[in-house]
């Protein structure tokens, strides 16, 4: 069973048409990307499945529950998941290990403090004050409670926002170790790199719709898309679009008698395949 | 597989972890449960007269200051702080956690009630030892004052969770709530001797439980005899447990039913 299935999903608010039927099937154990523009229905979605907004068509399962239930039933459901909103800037006057420590005691089966507090790099802020941590430390807490209570699936609202390249690659080690342990994660990002480093598949979604999912490599037709094969001869910078690059490049060699000067192939990246889609409309 | 929580442990959880955070804060500390002494000092140094043989004006106001120091720290305090942390999107976080909302509404109640607990004790001590304020000695004048703070402070913490979702901000919550809390302080007797307020304005208060508390905490701190100078001519205990009570479900109803967790 998947641990996300979603059919036919809409939500309108008064005459706008947020989420205009929205299909998704996503296995156990699988890193799943939406991307889409602010606006495209991307927030009401994940919200949706987050039991944080209702719906007005469609039919949802997440592990088996349907987010709007209520009662016992909705806290056995939220035991399982685990969610990292976009800000959270609460509870100030706690230390990060006491708030850790205190939303551990919510969940039935919590994943050790310490091993938490190490996964997400916060160690040695464990005595200091939310209040006095960096951006970047609060979102690390963030993540560090969104995953305390050994989560089988954890949203991830766009995790990395105002991370130095540093951190971003660190938070991006402990996606992989999610990964390794079995976690479903469904992840929200404006970045398309980190789609590409760390999510199985990907959804572009556009008013209301979900336009294409695929693997990040495949996405939009880039895997057979022209490659760009660009070259220095003498003062000029040549470029040539072709379906056979090697071919090109092989005879380029052929024509410098080796070395090709300031030899580049270009694929298309993600970001220009996703702008393409969501035509060209990007923040 | 181990069970989930449950809400009562939760809650009081909740409640040691509000309590520590209100530690924290220094300055509302100390204005939140020094507030009703520094109102008996200057109240008490100003009216220096007895209002009935016996009953000086500082007895008469702890009896007020008991009662509003209830919806100070409870209404007033919860209807200004939850709205805060919605801003800050602190009750979102909690809502996507297994910890229930009862659990969130006990933990306010158990550091509303600690709070009350401190500010009577500092209040008692500060009236016996500057003001003369006198204790009452009957058994049963403290089982009274027992049952009005424990209702009271439940009453004020279900009002306060019930009222924090009007403010439409943080920002906008003291706006809203402060005048309120005050003119109903104007109204019911706690700074001004009830019986002495316009007809139409005892009316009105006596809609609301503030006036149920202060006449109730007269009722241990002021000698019977006085119950006949009150506009009934009585006490008024049971009509005073029964609204108190009546409040108390409606706070409650509002908080479960309609309790915001996110700002839009």
């Amino acid at each position: 069973m998947n641990v996300i299935e979603v059919k036919g999903l809409k939500k309108s608010y008064g005459q706008v048409h947020a989420v205009r039927g929205v299909d998704l099937s996503i296995p156990a154990g699988e890193i799943f990307a939406l991307l889409g523009p602010n606006g495209a229905g991307k927030t009401t979605t994940v919200e949706i499945l987050e039991g944080f907004r209702s719906r007005d068509a469609g039919e949802i399962s997440i592990l088996g529950f349907d987010p709007q239930t209520t009662g016992h039933a909705a806290r056995q459901w939220r035991d399982r998941i685990g969610i990292v909103l976009q800000s959270a800037a609460d509870a100030g006057d706690l230390t990060v290990i006491e708030t850790v420590k205190h939303f551990s005691g919510y969940y039935s089966n919590p994943r050790n403090v310490d091993e938490v507090m190490a996964a997400v790099g916060l160690e040695e802020k464990s005595g200091a004050l939310i209040r006095n941590l960096s951006g970047g430390q609060r979102r690390r807490l963030d993540v560090a409670l969104g995953i305390i209570g050994s989560p089988e699936l954890l949203f991830l609202d766009e995790p990395t926002t105002g991370f130095d390249p540093e951190a971003r690659r660190a938070f991006w080690a402990l996606i992989e170790q999610l990964r390794g342990i079995g976690t479903t994660i469904l992840l929200t990002t404006h970045y398309l790199d980190e789609a590409e480093a760390l999510a199985d598949r990907v959804a572009v979604i556009n008013n209301g719709l979900i336009i294409e999912v695929s693997t990040p490599a495949e996405l939009g037709g880039r895997a057979t898309s022209q490659a760009v094969v660009s070259w220095r001869d003498g003062s000029q910078v040549k470029s040539e679009a072709t379906d056979n690059p090697t071919a090109v490049v092989a005879r380029l060699s052929a024509h410098f008698a080796g070395e090709i000067p300031e030899l580049a192939v270009i694929r298309p990246s993600l970001e220009d395949i996703y702008l393409k889609m969501i035509g060209g409309v990007h923040e | 597989m181990n069970k989930i929580p449950s809400a009562l442990n939760l809650g009081i959880r909740r409640g040691g972890l509000e309590i520590r955070q209100f530690a924290r804060q220094r300055e509302s500390v100390v204005f939140t449960l020094l507030f009703p002494v520094i109102l008996l000092a200057i109240f008490g140094s100003v009216f220096k007269d007895t209002i009935a043989p016996g009953v000086t004006f500082s007895q008469y106001f702890v009896a007020g200051m008991i009662a509003s120091g209830l919806v100070n720290t409870g209404f007033q305090s919860l209807a200004i702080t939850i709205p805060m942390e919605r801003d800050v999107g602190g009750l979102k976080r909690l809502r996507g956690t297994p910890m229930p909302a009862s659990s969130y509404f006990i933990g306010k109640a158990i550091l509303i009630a600690v709070s009350m607990i401190i500010q009577i004790a500092l209040l008692f001590g500060f009236g016996l030892l500057f003001f003369g304020v006198e204790m009452p000695t009957e058994a049963s004048k403290w089982l009274t004052f027992t049952w009005l703070v424990l209702l009271g402070s439940a009453c004020s913490t279900a009002l306060g969770i019930a009222f924090s979702i009007v403010p439409k901000s943080g920002r906008g919550a003291s706006a809203v709530v402060s005048p309120i809390v005050i003119i109903l302080q104007f109204f019911s007797g706690v700074f001004f001797v009830f019986t002495q307020l316009p007809t139409w304005m005892q009316q009105l208060a006596a809609i609301f439980p503030l006036k149920w508390l202060t006449q109730g905490m007269r009722s241990v701190f002021l000698p019977d005899s006085f119950a006949a100078q009150e506009v009934a001519k009585s006490w008024e205990t049971g009509r005073t447990f029964l609204i108190l009570a009546l409040w108390l479900v409606i706070g409650t109803f509002f908080s479960v039913r309609k309790f915001k967790w996110d700002r839009d």
